[in-house]
């Protein structure tokens, strides 16, 4: 398991290897990349800033992957989170698993995404025009989380 | 018993406060219980609070309820709803 909470930039290919090479076992892996979007509600966005809450952050991560592993025979999981300011067009998160088959890696790469949208404690703040403000958690993501409750 | 409690984003800039050590009576104190005892500081308090903003606890780094029991020595935050992937 690779959970990292970092202000630099990652390496998308660099981390999909790192689950892949070596491991004749894997046959599948998943990955999700959210990138800061230029566009939010109607505002254009000049920079995006992340706080986090240190220590509980890489630990909620973490338990995100271990409930994956025990839900679905994943075989590992990388979490990159970054905080700071950050600019459109800049990469903000990594969820990549891997697996033997496909099924079980997309699986749990949305689940991973859907715990992370609205169980990690990160808070975005968008700098604008017309000034700053925090954004408002949507109900959507907890929907998109509730779902997997059943 | 003695607590310390942290503030994250909306909360932190609002009350101009990121982090505290508070020392309480030796009674029994909920995440709820807290929250009220802090909102009687001011109406920014008590918006920010106990308004709509439907503010989450944690202990020791942990998302808990408002009937979560706080202990000597715990570590307890306050923030708003994350927004955060």
């Amino acid at each position: 398991m690779t959970v990292r909470v970092q202000t630099q930039d990652f390496d998308v290919g660099f981390e999909i290897n790192h689950l892949r090479v070596s491991r004749p076992d894997v046959g599948a892996v998943v990955s999700f990349v959210g990138q800061v979007r230029d566009l939010n509600d109607g505002n254009t966005i000049a920079t995006l800033t992340l706080e986090h809450y240190p220590g509980m952050t890489e630990k909620s991560l973490e338990t995100i992957v271990s409930q994956a592993k025990s839900r679905w025979n994943i075989m590992d999981a990388t979490i990159i989170h970054r905080v700071g300011t950050l600019q459109p067009l800049d990469q903000i998160v990594l969820v990549a698993v891997s697996s033997a088959h496909r099924n079980e890696a997309f699986s749990a790469c949305e689940f991973m995404m859907d715990y992370l949208k609205t169980e990690a404690p990160f808070w975005k703040k968008e700098a604008t025009a017309e000034g700053e403000q925090w954004l408002e958690a949507k109900e959507t993501d907890e929907t998109a989380r509730k779902r997997w409750e059943k | 018993m003695k607590i310390k409690i942290f503030y994250f984003a909306r909360l932190k800039e609002t009350l101009k406060f990121s982090t505290e050590d508070l020392e309480l009576p030796d009674e029994t104190l909920t995440i709820l219980k807290l929250k009220a005892l802090l909102a009687q500081r001011s109406d920014t308090w008590q918006e920010m609070l106990m308004g709509k903003l439907k503010v989450r606890g944690a202990i020791n780094h942990e998302l808990v309820d408002d009937l979560a029991t706080i202990q000597d020595g715990d570590e307890v935050a306050f923030f708003p709803p994350v927004t955060g992937g």
